[in-house]
């Protein structure tokens, strides 16, 4: 089922991330102020949207989850912060490159925005042992999916204040969107914005579908397997269990 | 500040994208391992289904 249409996707996202570094590298003109060090920014700023609407994306996932009581929605959310945690590394690092480019150090603590993002990295990664940490299944993703949606929710009102209460020192790409990115750089950043989200979608939908043809096997090896157990048993994994019924969809 | 000029800023920009691509990559060997495993598990499973097939023709015969 997440296997559908994926290869078509892979090409489409492949062929838009060819355009953009095209784009970035040979149509998009210099930043006055930041130089060529600003095309770090192509890459760095899409990615972490992306990787905050992941998280929130993660924790509508959690909310199906808890309403509906099925374990697809689980799993997807257990995806989709997965995804998002391989972005923020992502984010982290590229941020911390250009931070060595551009403010002499590599990490800033005064800098907010670079700690919240640190902060929201740092809760999202004691999900996996959260997980790890409860044995029972349906407890597991229970807890799992409250905590999707706390820290789903913490995501935007932390940004929120820290744009609030601090003065500007991270330059801002979406802030009066006309003024700061003129012309061709403007087009290049969407470019980059919507490859990059597409890009998540890509690999979202291709551990789905590992998951899922994983789960299919568990199932198919507990049908055959039976009393018997002939082949050994599968070990223990902070992945949500979507073998039970209606789990494997 | 000036702009860094482009032989001191490349190295950093550069950098910045072999990151983006080495993460991508990674991610793809490892869901690639875990490719290898299924296909692994399920050749068990398919010789497993096999000799629980011969089992029930030996005993239709017995």
């Amino acid at each position: 089922m997440y296997g559908t249409r994926l290869r078509g996707l892979a090409l489409l996202t492949a062929g838009l991330l060819t355009l953009t570094l095209v784009g970035v590298f040979y149509w998009a003109p210099d930043d006055e102020t930041d130089g060529f060090l600003q095309k770090i920014f192509y890459i760095h700023v899409p990615l972490a949207l992306v990787t905050l609407c992941g998280f929130i994306a993660a924790g509508v996932m959690a909310i199906q989850h808890l309403r509906t009581g099925e374990a697809r929605w689980d799993m997807r959310s257990y995806v989709a912060i997965h995804i998002s945690l391989i972005f923020g590394v992502g984010v982290l690092i590229t941020g911390s490159i250009w931070a060595k480019g551009a403010w002499g150090h590599w990490w800033v603590w005064s800098e907010p925005t670079l700690v919240a993002f640190l902060l929201v990295m740092l809760l999202y990664a004691t999900y996996q042992p959260l997980r790890f940490a409860i044995e029972d299944p349906e407890r597991q993703a229970r807890a799992a999916s409250v905590f999707a949606i706390t820290a789903g929710v913490f995501v935007p009102v932390c940004f929120v204040i820290v744009r609030l209460s601090t003065a500007y020192l991270h330059p801002r790409t979406l802030d009066n969107i006309s003024g700061n990115l003129p012309g061709r750089m403007q087009v290049v950043f969407y470019l980059s914005m919507v490859s990059i989200a597409l890009l998540w979608v890509v690999l979202w939908r291709y551990e789905m579908a590992s998951k899922h043809a994983s789960a299919q096997l568990r199932a198919l090896r507990r049908l055959l397997s039976g009393d018997d157990d002939e082949l050994p048993p599968v070990r223990r994994s902070a992945a949500p269990d979507v073998t039970g019924v209606g789990g494997v969809r | 500040m000036p702009p860094l000029p482009l032989h001191t800023a490349g190295p950093y920009v550069v950098a910045a994208y072999i990151v983006f691509v080495a993460l991508i990559l990674i991610y793809v060997a490892i869901m690639a391992g875990k490719l290898s495993r299924i296909e692994r598990e399920l050749g068990e499973l398919t010789e497993l289904a096999a000799r629980m097939r011969a089992r029930r023709e030996e005993q239709d015969v017995l």
